[in-house]
């Protein structure tokens, strides 16, 4: 794209310090993690002490816990009915099809803390106690979202001529529905409750809000040890968590490629 | 398909309607109540009394409130910028090389883009703090003598934003780039374009959507946030997200809280009217 040799070398340059500024800080603090002095300072010595202290830590180990609840149920939640709005916005002229678009837009471009602070105060006028359930329906609105942009990707892709033959050979929409539709969106389905799943585990702002006593959730847990200032440990969860994110993400990598190969001439695309 | 609106009314509403009530309930409902909220008043002990006010935005014509919103869109407009300006050139050495390595350069991108804020914002405060390794470092060469107070300031919040926000400019320039005809520079370059005209005139323009696009990913939540004010600017650096959080969370201030979170979300719609208006036929639901 760039002849000159020049121009080669600067983007190169250029790019090595894009990636340095990335991961400088991430490395410090995964050394840091080993590290036998309770400051970030100076090199001590190697230690596994604050993984050790991290596992003993009950109070992370139960906010992981929780993660997890909410993950899984606001995903599963956000599965189905964003599956089902993305169909019925796909198939149907609904009546009130701006509106449920309008509703599956807006957690997309509306900031975080606004989300968060509007539940609060449903909650509370509502006179719903805080708690992982509260949780759970906040993370599902913006789930609902991601699982019905990336289904409605996957149905665009669709040869509506498969539903017509299913009817004509007498299937009902139901039965067309879930043993043809939905088979074939399955990837997209897959997809979209993944995304549900990380956005979920990782969100802090939208729970900030949303969270009562014990419902405390990992970034939540995360935030609480921030405030009370830098500690090995922090380096040491921060690390694992650096460490599986990457796994995950080369997995991810691995099994797309796989994908990609396999059926490269299959209907739709999925991202 | 012209069978397709002759469904029976119960399949029909099995697949519209729950998704429709239960986003109605818990973010059509919400985000009235909060406009809503914004024009009552306020009661003695923070209460909401349900009386016509515009008592809040007055409020919010206060030099301090004003300041704070200037500040904000100043912050999150140079955050971008720094973001489009670090990133384009990220974007295009990934969109120049070869399929293989591009994957593994992206892949480089993506991980720093999935893990948690939180821990990226952490990653900078044992870097940037009085006794971080920055500080022990031009302290040990001699250059200060005393540790520069780095963290706590608008400079550390404009670095962790950035810091934050670069994968999500990164990946829509890349996007927008990877599908630019390599023939078209090439042809331009043929007929005599200089490099930088090939990059003004031809490569720019066919980028100008994923640059778009990455400004306003970076733009939008840089606007709203308030964790890494509160975590890297201590409380010198009040952003309008800040201020909605303390409203609600410990001045209780519901009013004023909701009055801000209006005006945060009509800076956001402008934002993305101007991006409509450049780009129309981008942005459709499928696409974001």
């Amino acid at each position: 794209m760039y002849r000159t040799r020049a121009g080669t070398w600067g983007l190169t340059i250029l790019a090595a310090l894009v990636y340095f500024f990335l991961y400088a800080p991430i490395l410090l603090m995964a050394v840091y993690s080993f590290n036998d002095s309770r400051l970030n300072i100076t090199w001590q010595g190697f230690t596994w002490k604050w993984y050790l202290s991290l596992w003993q830590n009950a109070y992370v180990l139960e906010a992981m816990g929780n993660s997890l609840v909410v993950a899984v149920v606001s995903t599963l939640l956000s599965v189905v009915l964003g599956t089902t709005a993305a169909y019925g916005l796909y198939r149907f002229r609904l009546r009130t099809a701006k509106l449920l678009e309008g509703l599956i837009f807006i957690p997309l471009v509306v900031p975080d803390v606004v989300l968060g602070v509007s539940l609060l105060v449903l909650f509370v006028l509502a006179g719903i106690s805080l708690g992982l359930h509260t949780i759970i329906i906040a993370h599902s609105v913006f789930g609902i979202a991601y699982v019905a942009v990336v289904v409605r990707a996957r149905l665009a892709g669709l040869d509506p001529n498969l539903e017509q033959a299913a009817m004509d050979l007498g299937a009902d929409w139901w039965t067309c529905f879930h043993r043809i539709v939905l088979p074939l969106i399955l990837p997209g389905v897959v997809a979209g409750g993944l995304l549900a799943f990380t956005v979920s585990m990782d969100d802090f702002v939208v729970t900030f809000f949303t969270a009562g006593v014990g419902s405390t959730t990992l970034p939540l847990r995360i935030y609480s040890m921030l405030k009370l200032g830098i500690s090995p440990e922090v380096n040491a969860l921060s690390t694992i968590l650096v460490v599986v994110i990457a796994l995950l993400v080369l997995i991810a990598q691995l099994v797309l490629r796989r994908g990609a190969n396999n059926q490269s001439n299959y209907v739709g695309k999925e991202w | 398909m012209k069978e397709t609106d002759r469904a029976p009314a119960w399949f029909r509403s099995l697949m519209g309607t729950p998704p429709l009530l239960w986003l109605t309930i818990f973010l059509g409902i919400p985000l009235l109540l909060v406009v809503a909220i914004s024009f009552t008043t306020r009661g003695t002990y923070g209460g909401v009394v349900y009386q016509f006010s515009l008592a809040s935005y007055a409020m919010l014509l206060d030099p301090l409130y004003v300041g704070i919103m200037v500040r904000s869109l100043g912050m999150a407009t140079v955050a971008t910028l720094v973001c489009l300006l670090a990133g384009y050139p990220l974007a295009a050495y990934i969109a120049a090389a070869g399929p293989e390595r591009r994957r593994w350069l992206l892949m480089l991108v993506i991980i720093p883009f999935c893990i948690n804020f939180l821990i990226r914002t952490y990653a900078w405060m044992v870097l940037l703090r009085s006794e971080g390794l920055i500080n022990s470092l031009l302290m040990a060469t001699g250059l200060i003598e005393s540790p520069l107070a780095m963290l706590y300031t608008p400079g550390a919040v404009l670095l962790g934003l950035v810091y934050i926000f670069l994968p999500f400019a990164v990946l829509p320039i890349y996007a927008s780039l990877e599908k630019l005809d390599p023939h078209l520079v090439e042809a331009a370059s043929d007929l005599g374009a200089r490099g930088g005209q090939v990059l003004r005139r031809v490569v720019l323009p066919m980028a100008a959507p994923g640059i778009a696009a990455g400004a306003l990913l970076t733009f939008i939540p840089s606007l709203g946030m308030f964790v890494v004010t509160d975590l890297m600017g201590g409380s010198r650096t009040m952003l309008v997200g800040n201020l909605i959080q303390n409203q609600f969370m410990a001045a209780r201030n519901w009013q004023l809280g909701s009055a801000a979170s209006v005006l945060l979300i009509l800076m956001v719609l402008v934002g993305l009217g101007i991006y409509r208006r450049l780009f129309p036929a981008e942005g459709g639901m499928g696409d974001v």
